[in-house]
This record gives structure tokens, sequence and C-alpha cells, in this order.
């Protein structure tokens, strides 16, 4: 009888959709995490697997596509990083750290648009 | 109740800065070279076309800096030869129409009405004079004979117009002001001054020697003005208008990055 009340509960708990989206984000932001730490050594191929991998997770999470946007722009994949920005903001419009980052990203992107 | 509220906003604060973790990083874009150079080995900087003040010898001083420039900040292999009087070699061509020059008496009652100020004597070429010397950059004939001369390098050349330039108005400085308590502030004021200085009109040109054809062209235009008073020399004017332009150009043939942060976030 114990046995059957805890399967049940636990199956009550998994088939949740908050503990599910709470589950995800934890999961995308140990990514975002580890992509931080390794971006800050300079390893930007290692910070973009894990940046993607934390935007298909958890395709809500602002930060990821942010960080991953800052990522294309360094690797020098300019049509990325805009769309990468761009899912950003559309998730967060109001968060001025993305709107600087990508107002910084434009200025570049316009002028090679310009000389080429 | 101002207390309350106090300690109310600072833990609000102190939570949202706790919550939000941000990361400002160093990052360096790298921008790819407006021109595919992967087919050439060696450049020629043959010679330009020039006008304005004769007092710098714009052809040889840019040929110079920017032959020295590419040894440093590129892969291709400089060509030393002897700077290309582009003039002459236009001058010399069957086809060249000479530009239309003000006569002497033209010349001198136009100064007269100008109050003698900096107009640029009969000598010197016009911006407008140099477009008639301008047909040599399509004459493919001329420049594949030049690439063969030095194993069909990219060719640069082009026209460049220097010349001297004035403008008087109002111009917003700071001043400072010190009140009865012997404080420092900085106001903004707005003066009028007489200020002098260049203006640099380059047009660069980058040719394939192999075939003459010319692959891409770039055009700038770059104006310094210092106080009427001041005497800045010719030479120093075009440096520091060449300074300004020497990234954009090196940028054309070569990678260049541009340094800045961003903001990570968790």
């Amino acid at each position: 009888m114990l046995f059957r009340n805890l399967l049940l509960a636990s199956l009550l708990t998994v088939s949740d959709p908050t503990f599910v989206q709470a589950d995800e984000r934890s999961d995308a932001r140990a990514q975002v995490d580890f992509g931080i730490a390794v971006a800050q050594k300079g390893l930007w191929k290692e910070a973009i697997y894990r940046w993607e991998r934390a935007s298909k997770i958890d395709p809500s999470y602002a930060a990821a596509w942010n960080n991953l946007g800052i990522a294309y722009e360094q690797e020098g994949l300019f049509a990325e990083a805009r769309e990468a920005y761009e899912a950003a903001l559309d998730l967060e419009p109001n968060n001025i750290m993305i709107q600087q980052n990508y107002d910084l990203f434009r200025e570049i992107n316009d002028r090679v648009q310009s000389d080429r | 109740m101002t207390v309350f509220k106090a300690i109310a906003s600072l833990t609000l604060l102190l939570t949202s800065l706790a919550c939000t973790s941000l990361y400002e990083i160093p990052v360096e874009t790298p921008l790819e070279p407006k021109l595919d150079t992967t087919g050439f080995q060696r450049i020629l900087i043959a010679g330009f076309v020039v006008g304005g003040t004769d007092d710098v010898d714009t052809n040889l001083e840019t040929a110079r800096l920017l032959r020295s420039q590419l040894r440093t900040n590129s892969d291709l292999d400089v060509i030393d030869s002897e700077v290309i009087s582009l003039i002459t070699a236009a001058e010399e061509q069957a086809d060249f129409v000479p530009p239309i020059r003000p006569t002497p008496e033209e010349n001198n009652s136009v100064n007269q009405r100008l109050g003698d100020a900096d107009t640029e004597s009969s000598e010197e070429l016009s911006e407008e004079d140099l477009e008639a010397y301008e047909q040599i950059f399509s004459d493919a004939s001329y420049w594949r004979q030049l690439g063969e001369e030095h194993q069909n390098p990219l060719i640069v050349t082009g026209t460049i117009h220097f010349a001297p330039y004035e403008r008087a108005g109002m111009v917003s400085r700071e001043r400072e002001v010190y009140d009865s308590l012997g404080r420092r502030r900085v106001v903004p004021t707005r003066t009028y001054q007489e200020r002098r200085g260049y203006v640099l009109s380059p047009t660069f040109i980058f040719i394939d020697g192999g075939t003459g054809a010319t692959l891409y062209t770039e055009r700038h235009r770059e104006e310094i003005l210092y106080d009427a008073r001041q005497n800045t020399p010719a030479l120093s004017s075009y440096f520091e208008l060449m300074d300004r332009l020497l990234p954009s150009f090196l940028g054309t043939l070569s990678n260049e990055s541009i340094r800045g942060t961003r903001i990570l976030l968790r």
C-alpha cells in the first residue's frame, strides 16, 4: 500500500508541468553556467555548444540566447548572432543588458554591411 | 514608516542583485577582409593621381605610408618599385582630354571675389580636375602591362586630393568658472571662431594585375580643423588624416578585429 502511494505520488510529480519546467530551467542553467566558465577561459566553441544546448532544453531562457549571441559574434557569425540576440530580446524586451549587447553588436554589423 | 520603506527598498535591491548574475567579458569580433586576396601573392602600390596643395608630395607619401603599413599588417609581399606619376601617365594617353581650367584673368577675378583666401592656384588640381585623369583606371591594357612587369600583383592606385580648408562659425567649448567660494565649475560656452585645416579625399582603387580589371573601389573624406592662430604643418595634418582611414584601407586586404566588452547573463 505504501509502495503504491509512493509510486502514485512520484507519477503525479513527474507529470506536473510546473515541475518539468523548473527541471528544464535547472538543466539549462547548469549548461549556461558551464558555458560562462569556459567562455571566461576563452573556449568559445565549447561555450557555444553549452548555450545551444541550454536554449534547446529551455527555449524561453533569455540569458542562454543572449550569451549565444555574444559567442556567435566573437566567432564572426553575424547572422546567427543577430537571431540569438533577437530571440533574447523577444523573451525579455525590457532587459537593458541584452539591449546594450544587441546595440553594440548592431554597430559593428551595420559597419560590415555598409563596407560590403 | 520612512525607515520601513528604506529597509524594504534596500532589501529589494539586494535581492535583485543577488538574483541577477552578470559577467562582463572581453570580446574580439573578427571582420573578414572586404576583398578576397587569396589569388595574389604580391601587392604593388603603383602611384596616385593627386591634386590640391603641393606642400606635401601626396603621391610619394601615400605610397610610402601604405607600403610600410602593408608590410606589417598583410601577408602579401609588398613590391618596392618607383612610385609612378600617374598624372603624367594619364596625360600621355592618346584619348586624354585635359580638364577645363579658368584663364589667369578668370582665376584672378575669382580670387579677388573670395578675398584671396586659400583658393587653389592655377597649378593645383581641384577635385573636379582629377576626374579628367580617372579614365586611366579603366585602361585595362595599361594595368595589365604594369602587372606583367611585376608578376601579376594586386595593384593599388587611385586619386588623392589634399587641400587647405577653412571654416568660421560658432564652436562649443568648455570654460572653467569659479564661484564666490572658490569652487570650480566647467560650463559649456559657444564662441565664434575662425578655423583652418585640411581636407583629405582619397579614392583607393584595387586592380587585378593579371587582367587589368578593377576589383574594388573605396572612397574616403576626412577633414581636420585647427584654431586659425595655430600654425600646423601640412605634412602632420596629412598623417593625422591618413591615420583615421588606414584601418579601413587595411581592412580591405586583411582580417581586422574589433575589441569590446559584452555582458553574459545567468
